[in-house]
Parts: structure tokens; C-alpha cells; sequence
């Protein structure tokens, strides 16, 4: 499998990474450098083989559901780029 | 009295109870000497005010603990209140955390004091410290006859140079792939990976959370036991924190090899392996026989498919970390003329990273998008349990692995442009980390070229000891004293 440059703007919208029609081809020959090394993962046997999400063994651990944390709205806020009424502030959704 | 800075971790703390030299004294050599060698660009926030006051405290009695008044360098990717913190990105320049990690936490609350922030490759993507975008750091060594500058190794590449070059006691890495091994053997320092889960992730900037660990890096095995101890322990706010007892590693240390079993992993001899490298790590059998240990040939048959599992484990679960850096909550913001909201995610985010984030970022879209996703990551994630499991298989035959720790000395700036050439540097501390074990790089010799060569240890899950002892009989056997 390779990419070609209509995947890659495919990805990078995606990704939400803007990229200019000059980074493409570049983005392609690296993508399909990377792509097509790792595709050797094909020829090893896995059948039957649980896929390894965690090298924990065991379940996850659970708590009590109860609340641990709050009460610190200006801390959450302090390295927002725009903050206003105690709230994040983007550029406007609804048109 | 030598220099304070030439001292190791472990002598700077008997001084200290001694009352030879005081904790500022201290504090100051370190920060004369990080004075004296900016060109280096190891760290990225010099704190010389904040580690003046805890210095102070230490003398004052206020503040106490096994590492108290050791003067620290901490990776740029812990969080440390009140400090900024980048990881190396653009994206997050100008960001100051309002929390503590758990590590930096843990190592604050025994009394270490903090120099400041120490350069790394963006997010932790790199093996040679040149993705940062604060920089490159450059190795305080230098190749016998040669004035070009070398790499220090990434991603811990700050904390490897500092260590290196008498900056800090030690420092705290991070290792997702070999990110504190690789930077370590390229400076003759020490650094140790512990298993996954022994270190808490909580407050650490995520790059790859199934493989990320935290470790200490410093000049000797015993200073690498007294942070390690330090650093780990249970955090409830890290889910894969492991609830279980932290040795005293410094104190349990012996070094001792007597009916010990080394696995050399037949896998490990590639085709073509630099002479020297081999060299070296027949040297580190000899030696290890010599302590009384029984080598043992062992056999890791998946090897060869550990770099391309990790190449598609790592950037799938980085895509989906860094998803967070969106403009809107924290670091740096960018939005198009007339945009919307969705303009400014990906301005902002084309802004923020740099070329080799990016690169990461969408080949783990790739491989988790919808048609290739069986192909591509669960795959690799089938890998990485038959990886798992020949070292299950190794580990019954043996007690600890040794093998090298890189395929070569420090490289030059510019050396390895391709990405998939920098990914190779990882090939034998990639697979360790896939399968969450403890490791670790010592220093082990010189290339012909002067430059230091490291031997890695790897153990069995949780034990760090066994990893560190190997380590300790290597170091003296192997009477690594050459410095920058």
C-alpha cells in the first residue's frame, strides 16, 4: 500500500495540520519511505495472537466515583491563548 | 578538594551530610557552571532563583529528605509548577504548568533542588536532540582530532549533556524508545529505564503512553539507584501506576555476579555491525564472566520486527495525544484572517510542530484510519506480544540480558537526514521498551575514535536490582573514567 498526495492531504485534514501545496510531494516520499519499511510487519505469523495494548497484565484499577478534584477554575484557565467569563473563548462555530 | 561539580551524586550527598561544603555552595558551582557553557544549549529555563531557595532551605533544616540539597536538571517534558514547560515544542512555548508531576514531586518532596529546564527533542521524537525547537544541544565530547560538533543522543539529549559535562548531579529522562539509554551511552553517563509502570506518567508530557517511563541519567550506577528510588513509587492518578513497594536500590546494591545467568541474544549480532560494537560487547561478556556470571546464548526471534512494531505503536498513540494541542485551552494559537474554528485548529497546529511531529502524527492517522487499521496497527500490536513473549522465553533460561546499547558512537549534526536512517539508531533499545521491561546503558569504553561506547542491561519486569547490579559490575570492571 502506498499514499499519494490526495491520501496525504486526506491525513493532514484528519490530523487537522494544514499543509501548503509545496509540503505534499515531500509528505508523500517520506509517508511511503516509513509506510513501505514497516509493511514487512506482514510476513510474521499472527494467527491467533491477542493484539498487546498494555504491557500491564490485569484489569485497570477502579476508585471509588467520587469527585477528587475542582475548585480551581482560574488555575485551569491561566495558559488559555483566549479566555473570557471564565470560559474558553475560539472563534465563532455557529454562523 | 576537587571541583563540587566533578563530584558524583552519591559523594555530593555525603558532603553535604558532612557539612564539607553547604547546599547553595553547591548550587552555585552548578550554576556557574551552566553559566559557563550555554553554547552547549542543554537547557532550555535556567531557575536560578528557585534553586538558590530550596538550596537555602536545605541549609536552614526546612527541608530534608535522601536527596536533599542534590542540585537536579529536569527533562523539559515534566511539568514543574510555576516553571515553563515546552517538551520542545513551539506549541507549548510560553506554557507554565499550575501542577507538579508526580516525579518531579516525588523527588522534591526528598529534598532535591531544581536547576532548571533541560532541552530534548520535540515531544520526544528524536535520537539526536536536533528536532528540538529550542535548538540543537551539542555533546560536550569531541572525536580525537576532529573539531566537529556530535550529537548528545535524544531524546534526553539535554539531560545526557548536562550530566556529561558537570552541569547537574543528574538529571530525570524520559524512554519511550531509548530515550534515556541512547543519549546516556553517547556521553558515557549512566541512565535507567525502569519497568513501565513503576514511574508515574501523571504530569508528564505523553508521547507514546503504552512505552513512556521516566529514569534518572547520571554519571554513576549507585547515583542512577538513589533517584530511581526517588522518582518511582504508587500514583494513584496514573492508571497504570503500579501499586506495589519501591526498593532502597542504592542500598541493596552489591554488584555481585556469582551464579548470575547473562543471556547474549543471538538476534542482536546484525549483518554488518560495527567491529567496534561488537568489540566492545564481547569485552562486557568477558568482563561479566570474569565476576562470576554463566553466559547463556539466548534467542529473541522477533527482533528484526521491534523498529517497524514501535514505528507504528508510537506515532499511533502520539497522534492520538497530541490531538490536545488544539489552540484552546493551552499553548499557542493560531488563526487565520476570516477563519473558523476548524481553520484555526490546523493553522495552529502547522505552526506548532515541527517537521518530524507532524511526520509522526500522520502516519498514526494513517494507521488508524478507517481500512487500514487491522493491517497497520493491530499488526504491530500482535508484534509486539510475540516480542513480549521471547523475552519471556529468554528470561527463563536467564537472569539479565546484555547487549549494546547503540549501533554506533554520537554521530555528527546533518548525519542521519532520512527519518527512517535515525529511526535505525534505536534497534537495540526499542525492543525492551515494547515489552515494558526495566534497562539500562552503562559506560563501558571508548571507540577508537574517543568517543564513549555503552552496554545495555535489560531485566526481567520489576527487576530494576538485578539491572542496576549487572550495571555496577560492568562500571568497575570496566573503569570507565574518560570525561569530556
Amino acid at each position: 500500500m502506498s499514499v499519494d498526495s490526495q491520501t496525504v492531504r486526506k491525513i493532514a485534514r484528519l490530523a487537522r495540520i494544514a499543509v501548503t501545496d509545496d509540503e505534499v510531494p515531500g509528505l508523500v516520499e517520506q509517508l511511503n519511505g516509513i509506510l513501505g519499511w514497516v509493511e514487512q510487519l506482514g510476513e510474521v505469523d499472527t494467527k491467533g495472537v491477542e493484539p498487546m495494548a498494555s504491557v500491564m497484565p490485569g484489569n485497570m484499577r477502579w476508585r471509588e466515583d467520587v469527585v477528587t478534584d475542582g475548585g480551581i477554575q482560574d488555575k485551569v484557565l491561566a495558559n488559555a491563548p483566549d479566555a473570557a467569563s471564565g470560559f474558553f473563548a475560539v472563534p465563532k462555530v455557529i454562523e | 578538594m576537587s571541583a563540587l561539580t566533578d563530584l558524583s551524586l552519591a559523594e555530593m550527598k555525603a558532603g553535604l551530610d558532612a557539612r564539607q561544603f553547604s547546599a547553595v555552595e553547591l548550587a552555585q558551582a552548578h550554576l556557574d557552571a551552566m553559566a559557563a557553557n550555554r553554547h552547549l544549549n542543554a537547557f532550555i529555563v535556567e531557575t536560578p532563583e528557585l534553586a538558590l531557595t530550596q538550596a537555602k532551605a536545605v541549609d536552614d533544616g526546612t527541608r530534608s529528605g535522601p536527596l536533599a540539597g542534590i542540585p537536579l536538571g529536569i527533562k523539559d517534558l515534566f511539568a514543574v509548577e510555576g516553571v515553563q514547560t515546552t517538551a520542545g515544542s513551539n506549541i507549548l512555548k510560553g506554557f507554565v504548568p499550575r501542577y507538579e508531576s508526580s516525579v518531579t514531586a516525588n523527588l522534591l518532596r526528598d529534598g532535591a533542588v531544581f536547576l532548571g529546564k533541560l532541552n530534548m527533542d520535540e515531544f520526544a521524537m528524536g535520537s539526536s536532540n536536533e528536532t528540538s525547537a529550542f535548538g540543537r544541544v551539542i555533546s560536550p565530547w569531541k572525536a580525537k582530532g576532529s573539531d566537529a560538533e556530535l550529537v548528545p543522543g535524544g531524546s534526553s539529549g539535554g539531560s545526557a549533556a548536562a550530566v556529561s559535562a558537570r552541569l547537574c548531579a543528574g538529571a530525570t529522562g524520559t524512554d519511550t524508545g531509548g530515550s534515556i539509554r541512547q543519549p546516556a551511552a553517547f556521553v558515557g553517563i549512566a541512565g535507567i529505564k525502569p519497568t513501565y509502570g513503576r514511574a508515574s506518567r501523571w504530569g508528564t508530557i505523553a508521547f507514546a503512553s503504552s512505552l513512556d517511563q521516566a529514569g534518572p541519567m547520571a554519571r554513576t550506577v549507585t547515583d542512577c539507584a538513589l533517584m530511581l528510588t526517588s522518582m518511582c513509587g504508587f500514583d494513584a492518578k496514573d492508571s497504570t501506576s503500579l501499586d506495589i513497594p519501591v526498593p532502597d536500590y542504592a542500598a541493596g546494591l552489591t554488584g555481585g555476579m556469582k551464579g548470575k545467568r547473562v543471556g547474549i541474544p543471538a538476534e542482536y549480532r546484525l549483518d554488518g555491525m560495527d567491529p567496534e560494537i561488537a568489540a566492545l560487547w564481547d569485552q562486557g561478556i568477558a568482563l561479566l564472566k570474569a565476576e562470576g556470571a554463566e553466559i547463556v546464548s539466548v534467542s529473541l526471534p522477533h527482533t528484526k520486527y521491534a523498529l517497524p512494531t514501535y514505528y507504528i505503536v508510537a506515532p499511533a498513540e502520539a497522534s492520538s495525544n497530541l490531538a490536545r494541542y488544539d489552540g484552546v485551552r493551552y499553548g499557542n494559537r493560531v488563526t487565520p484572517a476570516g477563519g473558523n474554528v476548524h481553520d484555526m485548529y490546523a493553522a495552529t497546529r502547522a505552526a506548532g510542530f515541527g517537521k518530524e511531529v507532524k511526520r509522526r502524527i500522520m502516519i498514526g492517522t494513517y494507521v488508524l484510519s478507517a481500512g487500514f487499521y487491522d493491517a497497520y496497527y493491530t499488526q504491530a500490536q500482535k508484534v509486539r506480544a510475540l516480542i513480549a513473549r521471547d523475552f519471556e522465553a529468554a528470561f527463563e533460561k536467564c537472569d539479565v540480558l546484555l547487549t549494546p546499547t547503540a549501533p554506533s558512537p554520537a554521530f555528527a549534526f546533518g548525519a542521519k537526514a532520512d527519518p527512517l536512517a535515525m529511526y535505525l539508531n534505536d534497534v537495540f533499545t526499542v525492543p525492551a521498551s515494547l515489552a515494558g521491561l526495566p534497562a539500562m546503558s552503562v559506560p563501558a569504553g571508548l571507540s577508537a575514535s574517543g568517543l564513549p561506547l555503552g552496554l545495555q542491561i535489560i531485566g526481567r519486569p520489576l527487576d530494576e536490582m538485578g539491572v542496576l547490579d549487572a550495571g555496577l559490575a560492568i562500571e568497575r570492571a570496566a573503569g570507565f573514567s574518560t570525561r569530556p
